[in-house]
Protein backbone atom coordinates (compact mmCIF):
# COMPACT_ATOMS: atom_id res chain seq x y z
CA UNK A 1 0.00 0.00 0.00
CA UNK A 2 1.42 3.49 -0.50
CA UNK A 3 1.89 5.00 2.30
CA UNK A 4 2.63 9.12 2.89
CA UNK A 5 3.68 8.86 6.45
CA UNK A 6 7.23 8.53 7.99
CA UNK A 7 8.39 7.58 10.69
CA UNK A 8 11.06 10.45 11.82
CA UNK A 9 11.97 13.71 10.06
CA UNK A 10 14.88 12.57 8.73
CA UNK A 11 13.41 9.19 7.25
CA UNK A 12 10.49 11.74 5.87
CA UNK A 13 13.85 14.49 4.07
CA UNK A 14 15.64 10.77 3.27
CA UNK A 15 16.40 10.50 -0.56
CA UNK A 16 15.00 13.95 -1.30
CA UNK A 17 17.69 16.55 -0.44
CA UNK A 18 20.10 18.36 -2.70
CA UNK A 19 22.80 20.73 -3.00
CA UNK A 20 22.09 23.61 -4.39
CA UNK A 21 18.37 23.21 -3.77
CA UNK A 22 15.27 26.03 -3.53
CA UNK A 23 13.27 25.15 -0.25
CA UNK A 24 10.19 26.96 0.70
CA UNK A 25 9.36 26.94 4.38
CA UNK A 26 6.37 27.65 6.27
CA UNK A 27 6.25 29.77 9.72
CA UNK A 28 5.82 33.10 10.59
CA UNK A 29 8.29 34.15 13.51
CA UNK A 30 9.14 30.85 15.11
CA UNK A 31 5.19 30.23 15.40
CA UNK A 32 4.26 27.43 12.84
CA UNK A 33 7.89 26.68 11.25
CA UNK A 34 8.32 23.31 10.71
CA UNK A 35 11.07 22.70 13.16
CA UNK A 36 12.02 19.30 13.34
CA UNK A 37 12.24 19.41 9.81
CA UNK A 38 14.55 22.20 9.56
CA UNK A 39 16.67 19.94 11.95
CA UNK A 40 16.67 17.60 10.11
CA UNK A 41 17.58 19.37 6.84
CA UNK A 42 20.57 20.58 9.35
CA UNK A 43 21.76 17.01 9.73
CA UNK A 44 21.21 16.31 6.20
CA UNK A 45 24.27 18.59 5.46
CA UNK A 46 22.88 19.93 2.51
CA UNK A 47 24.67 23.35 0.82
CA UNK A 48 24.11 26.41 -1.25
CA UNK A 49 20.31 26.03 -0.65
CA UNK A 50 18.12 29.02 -1.85
CA UNK A 51 15.58 28.91 1.41
CA UNK A 52 12.35 30.89 0.73
CA UNK A 53 10.67 31.50 4.04
CA UNK A 54 9.04 34.67 5.21
CA UNK A 55 11.46 35.08 8.60
CA UNK A 56 15.11 33.49 9.04
CA UNK A 57 14.08 32.28 12.51
CA UNK A 58 16.44 33.67 15.27
CA UNK A 59 19.97 32.57 16.25
CA UNK A 60 19.85 29.16 17.80
CA UNK A 61 16.50 28.44 16.12
CA UNK A 62 14.30 27.86 13.36
CA UNK A 63 15.85 28.61 9.66
CA UNK A 64 18.97 30.28 12.04
CA UNK A 65 20.11 27.01 12.71
CA UNK A 66 20.84 26.32 8.99
CA UNK A 67 22.53 29.71 8.69
CA UNK A 68 24.52 28.83 11.65
CA UNK A 69 26.27 26.10 9.64
CA UNK A 70 26.33 28.16 6.60
CA UNK A 71 24.09 26.15 4.05
CA UNK A 72 22.33 28.70 2.87
CA UNK A 73 23.43 30.57 0.11
CA UNK A 74 20.52 32.72 -0.53
CA UNK A 75 17.20 34.07 1.69
CA UNK A 76 14.12 35.49 -0.02
CA UNK A 77 11.97 37.27 3.03
CA UNK A 78 10.00 39.61 4.19
CA UNK A 79 11.91 40.48 7.07
CA UNK A 80 14.94 39.27 9.04
CA UNK A 81 15.60 41.12 12.07
CA UNK A 82 15.30 39.01 14.82
CA UNK A 83 18.72 37.53 13.99
CA UNK A 84 22.44 38.55 14.78
CA UNK A 85 24.06 35.89 12.84
CA UNK A 86 22.31 36.81 9.64
CA UNK A 87 23.39 40.20 9.96
CA UNK A 88 26.84 39.41 10.25
CA UNK A 89 26.66 37.15 6.99
CA UNK A 90 24.87 39.62 5.08
CA UNK A 91 26.97 42.55 5.82
CA UNK A 92 29.97 40.40 5.11
CA UNK A 93 29.25 39.28 1.76
CA UNK A 94 28.42 35.42 2.67
CA UNK A 95 25.12 35.52 2.18
CA UNK A 96 22.62 36.51 -0.58
CA UNK A 97 19.05 38.21 0.15
CA UNK A 98 16.03 39.15 -1.42
CA UNK A 99 13.43 41.15 -0.06
CA UNK A 100 10.03 40.59 -0.89
CA UNK A 101 7.04 42.56 0.58
CA UNK A 102 5.23 39.77 2.59
CA UNK A 103 2.20 39.82 0.67
CA UNK A 104 3.79 39.12 -2.87
CA UNK A 105 5.61 36.57 -1.00
CA UNK A 106 2.25 34.72 -0.06
CA UNK A 107 0.83 35.43 -3.40
CA UNK A 108 4.34 34.66 -5.22
CA UNK A 109 4.22 30.88 -3.40
CA UNK A 110 0.47 30.80 -3.86
CA UNK A 111 0.59 31.77 -7.42
CA UNK A 112 4.04 28.97 -8.36
CA UNK A 113 1.96 26.37 -6.70
CA UNK A 114 -1.32 26.94 -8.61
CA UNK A 115 0.60 27.17 -12.02
CA UNK A 116 0.36 30.94 -12.47
CA UNK A 117 3.49 31.91 -13.62
CA UNK A 118 3.30 35.78 -12.81
CA UNK A 119 0.92 38.11 -11.60
CA UNK A 120 0.74 42.23 -11.36
CA UNK A 121 0.65 43.79 -7.74
CA UNK A 122 0.36 47.45 -7.04
CA UNK A 123 2.65 46.33 -4.39
CA UNK A 124 6.13 47.84 -4.39
CA UNK A 125 5.29 49.66 -7.16
CA UNK A 126 7.77 53.33 -7.29
CA UNK A 127 10.14 51.40 -4.53
CA UNK A 128 13.43 49.65 -4.65
CA UNK A 129 11.04 46.57 -5.05
CA UNK A 130 10.28 47.62 -8.45
CA UNK A 131 14.01 47.61 -9.63
CA UNK A 132 14.48 45.42 -12.74
CA UNK A 133 10.84 44.63 -13.01
CA UNK A 134 8.19 45.30 -15.58
CA UNK A 135 5.27 47.82 -15.16
CA UNK A 136 2.44 47.90 -16.83
CA UNK A 137 -0.64 50.84 -15.64
CA UNK A 138 -4.41 49.12 -14.56
CA UNK A 139 -7.14 51.20 -13.56
CA UNK A 140 -4.62 54.05 -13.18
CA UNK A 141 -2.34 53.13 -11.31
CA UNK A 142 1.06 51.48 -11.53
CA UNK A 143 1.51 47.78 -11.10
CA UNK A 144 4.73 45.47 -11.07
CA UNK A 145 5.12 41.76 -12.89
CA UNK A 146 6.29 39.50 -9.79
CA UNK A 147 7.09 35.67 -11.08
CA UNK A 148 5.51 32.97 -8.76
CA UNK A 149 7.79 30.21 -6.79
CA UNK A 150 7.82 26.60 -7.69
CA UNK A 151 10.35 25.13 -4.84
CA UNK A 152 11.80 21.81 -5.22
CA UNK A 153 11.03 21.25 -1.67
CA UNK A 154 8.67 22.63 0.16
CA UNK A 155 8.38 22.06 4.47
CA UNK A 156 5.24 22.54 6.31
CA UNK A 157 4.04 22.19 9.49
CA UNK A 158 0.42 21.24 10.54
CA UNK A 159 -1.74 20.91 13.66
CA UNK A 160 -3.01 17.32 12.40
CA UNK A 161 -2.85 15.33 9.68
CA UNK A 162 -3.91 12.39 8.27
CA UNK A 163 -2.21 9.35 6.51
CA UNK A 164 -4.14 10.94 2.89
CA UNK A 165 -1.76 14.19 3.42
CA UNK A 166 -4.80 16.21 4.59
CA UNK A 167 -3.81 18.93 7.01
CA UNK A 168 -5.59 21.27 9.51
CA UNK A 169 -3.66 24.50 11.00
CA UNK A 170 -4.11 25.48 14.84
CA UNK A 171 -4.48 29.17 15.14
CA UNK A 172 -2.34 31.75 13.33
CA UNK A 173 0.24 29.14 13.35
CA UNK A 174 -1.30 28.51 9.65
CA UNK A 175 0.41 31.78 8.38
CA UNK A 176 2.45 30.81 5.36
CA UNK A 177 2.01 26.66 5.49
CA UNK A 178 -1.28 26.48 3.01
CA UNK A 179 0.69 28.63 0.51
CA UNK A 180 4.08 26.89 0.63
CA UNK A 181 2.27 23.55 0.52
CA UNK A 182 0.83 24.33 -3.03
CA UNK A 183 4.62 25.78 -3.72
CA UNK A 184 6.40 22.56 -3.26
CA UNK A 185 7.39 20.50 -6.25
CA UNK A 186 7.76 17.53 -3.36
CA UNK A 187 6.05 18.71 0.21
CA UNK A 188 6.80 17.58 3.53
CA UNK A 189 4.55 18.38 6.14
CA UNK A 190 5.03 17.82 9.77
CA UNK A 191 1.89 17.15 12.47
CA UNK A 192 1.57 17.72 16.39
CA UNK A 193 -1.04 14.45 15.53
CA UNK A 194 -0.95 11.91 12.97
CA UNK A 195 -4.49 10.47 12.93
CA UNK A 196 -6.45 8.06 11.36
CA UNK A 197 -7.26 8.50 7.59
CA UNK A 198 -10.93 9.35 8.05
CA UNK A 199 -10.94 10.76 11.34
CA UNK A 200 -10.44 14.93 9.65
CA UNK A 201 -13.95 16.20 8.89
CA UNK A 202 -13.33 16.72 5.13
CA UNK A 203 -15.49 20.21 5.97
CA UNK A 204 -13.03 21.41 7.94
CA UNK A 205 -9.43 20.29 6.03
CA UNK A 206 -7.09 23.49 5.32
CA UNK A 207 -4.83 22.35 2.94
CA UNK A 208 -5.69 18.99 0.52
CA UNK A 209 -3.60 15.72 0.82
CA UNK A 210 -2.72 16.72 -2.89
CA UNK A 211 -0.23 19.00 -2.00
CA UNK A 212 1.02 16.61 0.72
CA UNK A 213 3.44 14.14 -0.26
CA UNK A 214 5.01 12.78 2.86
CA UNK A 215 3.87 13.15 6.70
CA UNK A 216 5.64 12.76 9.83
CA UNK A 217 4.26 13.36 13.27
CA UNK A 218 7.00 15.01 15.66
CA UNK A 219 6.95 16.54 19.13
CA UNK A 220 7.34 20.08 18.66
CA UNK A 221 8.93 22.47 21.21
CA UNK A 222 6.83 25.57 19.64
CA UNK A 223 9.45 28.38 21.48
CA UNK A 224 7.84 31.53 21.95
CA UNK A 225 9.59 34.75 20.27
CA UNK A 226 7.92 37.58 22.05
CA UNK A 227 6.24 36.42 25.15
CA UNK A 228 3.52 39.52 26.14
CA UNK A 229 0.98 38.79 28.82
CA UNK A 230 -1.82 41.58 30.10
CA UNK A 231 -0.82 43.42 33.78
CA UNK A 232 -2.14 41.08 36.10
CA UNK B 1 1.02 71.98 24.12
CA UNK B 2 2.01 69.23 21.58
CA UNK B 3 0.33 66.27 22.10
CA UNK B 4 1.91 63.10 23.75
CA UNK B 5 1.88 59.55 22.23
CA UNK B 6 -1.24 58.63 24.13
CA UNK B 7 -2.72 61.84 22.68
CA UNK B 8 -1.82 61.28 19.39
CA UNK B 9 -3.04 57.32 19.41
CA UNK B 10 -6.76 59.35 20.89
CA UNK B 11 -6.74 61.72 17.56
CA UNK B 12 -5.99 58.90 15.31
CA UNK B 13 -8.72 56.65 16.86
CA UNK B 14 -11.16 59.02 16.01
CA UNK B 15 -10.58 57.89 12.27
CA UNK B 16 -12.33 55.17 13.10
CA UNK B 17 -15.96 54.17 12.10
CA UNK B 18 -18.13 51.36 13.54
CA UNK B 19 -17.36 47.85 12.27
CA UNK B 20 -14.08 48.96 10.21
CA UNK B 21 -11.40 46.21 9.49
CA UNK B 22 -8.35 47.76 10.87
CA UNK B 23 -4.61 47.19 10.63
CA UNK B 24 -2.29 49.15 13.27
CA UNK B 25 1.17 49.13 12.52
CA UNK B 26 3.66 47.87 14.90
CA UNK B 27 4.92 50.65 17.78
CA UNK B 28 3.16 53.38 18.64
CA UNK B 29 0.03 52.30 16.23
CA UNK B 30 -1.03 49.57 18.82
CA UNK B 31 -1.75 52.69 21.42
CA UNK B 32 -5.24 53.13 18.65
CA UNK B 33 -6.40 49.99 20.18
CA UNK B 34 -6.88 51.58 23.72
CA UNK B 35 -9.04 54.40 22.63
CA UNK B 36 -11.38 52.26 21.19
CA UNK B 37 -14.68 53.92 21.51
CA UNK B 38 -17.16 52.31 24.35
CA UNK B 39 -19.93 50.15 21.91
CA UNK B 40 -18.11 50.63 18.93
CA UNK B 41 -17.11 47.26 16.99
CA UNK B 42 -13.90 47.75 15.52
CA UNK B 43 -12.27 44.12 14.05
CA UNK B 44 -8.55 44.35 14.31
CA UNK B 45 -6.31 42.52 11.77
CA UNK B 46 -2.98 41.13 12.43
CA UNK B 47 -1.04 40.61 8.84
CA UNK B 48 0.35 37.17 10.32
CA UNK B 49 -3.24 34.99 9.79
CA UNK B 50 -5.85 36.84 12.50
CA UNK B 51 -8.67 39.08 12.23
CA UNK B 52 -10.42 39.66 15.57
CA UNK B 53 -7.09 40.45 17.70
CA UNK B 54 -7.67 40.99 21.41
CA UNK B 55 -5.27 41.93 24.35
CA UNK B 56 -2.56 40.33 25.49
CA UNK B 57 -3.20 36.92 27.60
CA UNK B 58 -3.25 36.08 30.68
CA UNK B 59 0.00 35.06 31.60
CA UNK B 60 -2.05 30.96 31.72
CA UNK B 61 -3.20 31.73 28.37
CA UNK B 62 -0.64 31.98 26.56
CA UNK B 63 -0.46 29.85 23.11
CA UNK B 64 2.62 29.71 21.19
CA UNK B 65 0.15 29.27 18.02
CA UNK B 66 -1.19 32.13 18.60
CA UNK B 67 0.63 35.42 17.98
CA UNK B 68 0.50 39.09 16.10
CA UNK B 69 2.58 40.71 13.34
CA UNK B 70 4.80 41.59 16.09
CA UNK B 71 5.26 37.85 17.38
CA UNK B 72 3.90 39.00 20.26
CA UNK B 73 1.72 36.17 22.10
CA UNK B 74 -2.72 37.91 21.78
CA UNK B 75 -5.32 36.89 22.35
CA UNK B 76 -8.75 36.30 19.72
CA UNK B 77 -11.71 37.77 19.98
CA UNK B 78 -15.57 36.12 19.90
CA UNK B 79 -16.23 36.91 16.00
CA UNK B 80 -12.46 36.37 15.39
CA UNK B 81 -11.00 34.37 12.27
CA UNK B 82 -7.74 32.48 11.31
CA UNK B 83 -6.38 32.14 7.99
CA UNK B 84 -3.48 31.73 5.67
CA UNK B 85 -1.18 34.71 4.98
CA UNK B 86 -2.07 34.49 1.52
CA UNK B 87 -5.60 35.22 2.31
CA UNK B 88 -4.67 37.98 4.98
CA UNK B 89 -2.72 39.92 1.82
CA UNK B 90 -5.67 39.15 -0.16
CA UNK B 91 -7.55 41.48 2.47
CA UNK B 92 -4.82 43.89 2.44
CA UNK B 93 -4.19 43.97 -1.73
CA UNK B 94 -7.31 43.23 -2.36
CA UNK B 95 -8.72 46.60 -0.66
CA UNK B 96 -10.69 44.76 2.36
CA UNK B 97 -9.18 46.79 5.33
CA UNK B 98 -10.71 49.87 5.51
CA UNK B 99 -7.99 51.62 7.67
CA UNK B 100 -4.41 51.38 8.37
CA UNK B 101 -2.52 53.28 11.02
CA UNK B 102 1.08 53.11 10.63
CA UNK B 103 4.58 54.73 11.73
CA UNK B 104 6.65 56.68 9.56
CA UNK B 105 10.40 57.73 9.47
CA UNK B 106 9.81 60.38 6.25
CA UNK B 107 7.25 61.50 4.75
CA UNK B 108 6.87 63.32 1.53
CA UNK B 109 4.97 66.38 0.25
CA UNK B 110 3.03 64.58 -2.07
CA UNK B 111 1.89 61.69 0.24
CA UNK B 112 5.04 58.91 -0.15
CA UNK B 113 6.03 57.08 2.86
CA UNK B 114 9.66 55.79 4.05
CA UNK B 115 9.37 53.31 6.83
CA UNK B 116 11.48 50.36 6.12
CA UNK B 117 14.86 50.85 5.76
CA UNK B 118 17.68 53.22 6.90
CA UNK B 119 21.41 53.07 4.17
CA UNK B 120 24.20 52.17 6.04
CA UNK B 121 22.40 50.31 8.92
CA UNK B 122 21.27 46.67 8.57
CA UNK B 123 17.99 46.10 6.58
CA UNK B 124 15.36 44.00 8.52
CA UNK B 125 12.83 44.22 5.62
CA UNK B 126 10.17 45.59 4.43
CA UNK B 127 7.86 42.83 6.26
CA UNK B 128 3.55 44.11 5.51
CA UNK B 129 4.14 47.54 5.18
CA UNK B 130 4.21 47.73 1.25
CA UNK B 131 1.13 45.60 0.78
CA UNK B 132 -0.75 47.72 3.36
CA UNK B 133 0.64 51.24 1.87
CA UNK B 134 -0.63 50.10 -1.62
CA UNK B 135 -3.81 48.11 -0.81
CA UNK B 136 -5.59 49.46 1.90
CA UNK B 137 -8.63 51.87 1.49
CA UNK B 138 -7.09 54.45 3.83
CA UNK B 139 -3.54 54.69 5.55
CA UNK B 140 -2.94 57.38 8.67
CA UNK B 141 0.17 58.13 9.66
CA UNK B 142 1.19 58.99 13.28
CA UNK B 143 4.49 60.19 13.87
CA UNK B 144 6.22 62.81 15.85
CA UNK B 145 6.67 65.68 13.71
CA UNK B 146 10.65 66.09 14.04
CA UNK B 147 13.21 63.31 14.45
CA UNK B 148 15.24 62.64 17.40
CA UNK B 149 17.59 65.16 16.47
CA UNK B 150 14.92 67.82 15.98
CA UNK B 151 14.52 67.21 11.63
CA UNK B 152 11.28 67.60 9.45
CA UNK B 153 10.10 64.21 9.22
CA UNK B 154 7.48 65.65 6.53
CA UNK B 155 9.75 67.29 3.63
CA UNK B 156 9.86 67.95 -0.05
CA UNK B 157 10.77 64.12 -1.34
CA UNK B 158 11.94 61.34 0.80
CA UNK B 159 15.30 60.95 1.22
CA UNK B 160 15.13 57.22 2.56
CA UNK B 161 14.26 54.05 0.21
CA UNK B 162 10.62 54.74 -0.59
CA UNK B 163 7.63 51.94 0.92
CA UNK B 164 5.24 53.19 -1.11
CA UNK B 165 4.01 56.63 -3.29
CA UNK B 166 1.27 58.65 -2.80
CA UNK B 167 -0.49 56.82 -0.54
CA UNK B 168 -0.63 58.31 2.88
CA UNK B 169 -4.53 59.95 3.26
CA UNK B 170 -3.63 61.84 6.63
CA UNK B 171 -0.48 62.61 9.41
CA UNK B 172 -1.37 62.96 12.96
CA UNK B 173 1.65 64.13 14.61
CA UNK B 174 2.75 65.70 17.98
CA UNK B 175 1.63 69.44 16.60
CA UNK B 176 -1.35 68.48 14.52
CA UNK B 177 -3.42 66.62 11.68
CA UNK B 178 -2.71 67.14 8.27
CA UNK B 179 -4.85 65.79 5.76
CA UNK B 180 -4.09 64.75 2.52
CA UNK B 181 -5.83 67.05 -0.16
CA UNK B 182 -5.61 65.06 -3.68
CA UNK B 183 -6.69 67.75 -5.92
CA UNK B 184 -3.58 69.95 -4.55
CA UNK B 185 -1.59 66.39 -3.97
CA UNK B 186 -0.24 68.31 -1.07
CA UNK B 187 -0.95 68.13 2.76
CA UNK B 188 -3.47 70.27 4.44
CA UNK B 189 -3.07 71.55 8.05
CA UNK B 190 -6.54 70.92 9.47
CA UNK B 191 -5.94 70.41 13.43
CA UNK B 192 -3.57 71.84 15.83
CA UNK B 193 -2.99 70.00 19.38
CA UNK B 194 -3.44 72.62 22.00
CA UNK B 195 -1.27 75.94 22.42
CA UNK B 196 0.53 74.85 18.93
CA UNK B 197 0.35 77.48 16.47
CA UNK B 198 0.67 77.25 12.47
CA UNK B 199 4.22 78.69 12.69
CA UNK B 200 5.20 76.08 15.42
CA UNK B 201 4.46 73.25 12.49
CA UNK B 202 5.13 75.32 9.40
CA UNK B 203 8.51 76.09 11.41
CA UNK B 204 9.03 72.25 11.78
CA UNK B 205 8.28 71.68 8.00
CA UNK B 206 10.10 71.65 4.58
CA UNK B 207 7.47 69.82 2.65
CA UNK B 208 4.99 72.59 0.97
CA UNK B 209 1.59 72.55 3.01
CA UNK B 210 -1.57 73.76 2.59
CA UNK B 211 -3.37 75.67 5.83
CA UNK B 212 -6.87 75.35 5.93
CA UNK B 213 -9.23 77.98 6.85
CA UNK B 214 -10.97 76.73 9.73
CA UNK B 215 -7.97 75.41 11.19
CA UNK B 216 -8.66 75.57 14.91
CA UNK B 217 -6.14 74.34 18.19
CA UNK B 218 -7.98 71.38 19.74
Amino acid sequence: MFRKSFSTAAKALDGLVQDGMLIASGGFGLCGIPEQLILALRDSGAKDLTVVSNNAGVDDWGMGLLLQTRQVKKMVSSYVGENAEFERQFLGGELELEFTPQGTLAERLRAGGAGIAAFYTRTGAGTVVADGKETRVFDGHEHILEAGIRADLALVKAWKGDEAGNLIYRQTARNFNPAVAMSGTVTIAEVEELVPTGTLDPDQVHTPGIFVDRIVQTVSEKRIENRTVSPA
Amino acid sequence: MPWTRDDIAARAARELQDGFYVNLGIGMPTLVANHVPDGMTVWLQSENGLLGMGPFPADADVDADLINAGKQTVTAVDGASFFGSHESFAMIRGGHINLAILGAMEISQEGDIANWMIPGKLVKGMGGAMDLVAGVQRVVVMMDHCNKKGAPKLIPECTLPLTGRHCIDMLITDLGVLEMNTEARRFELIELAPGVTVDDVLERTTAEVLVAESVTAH
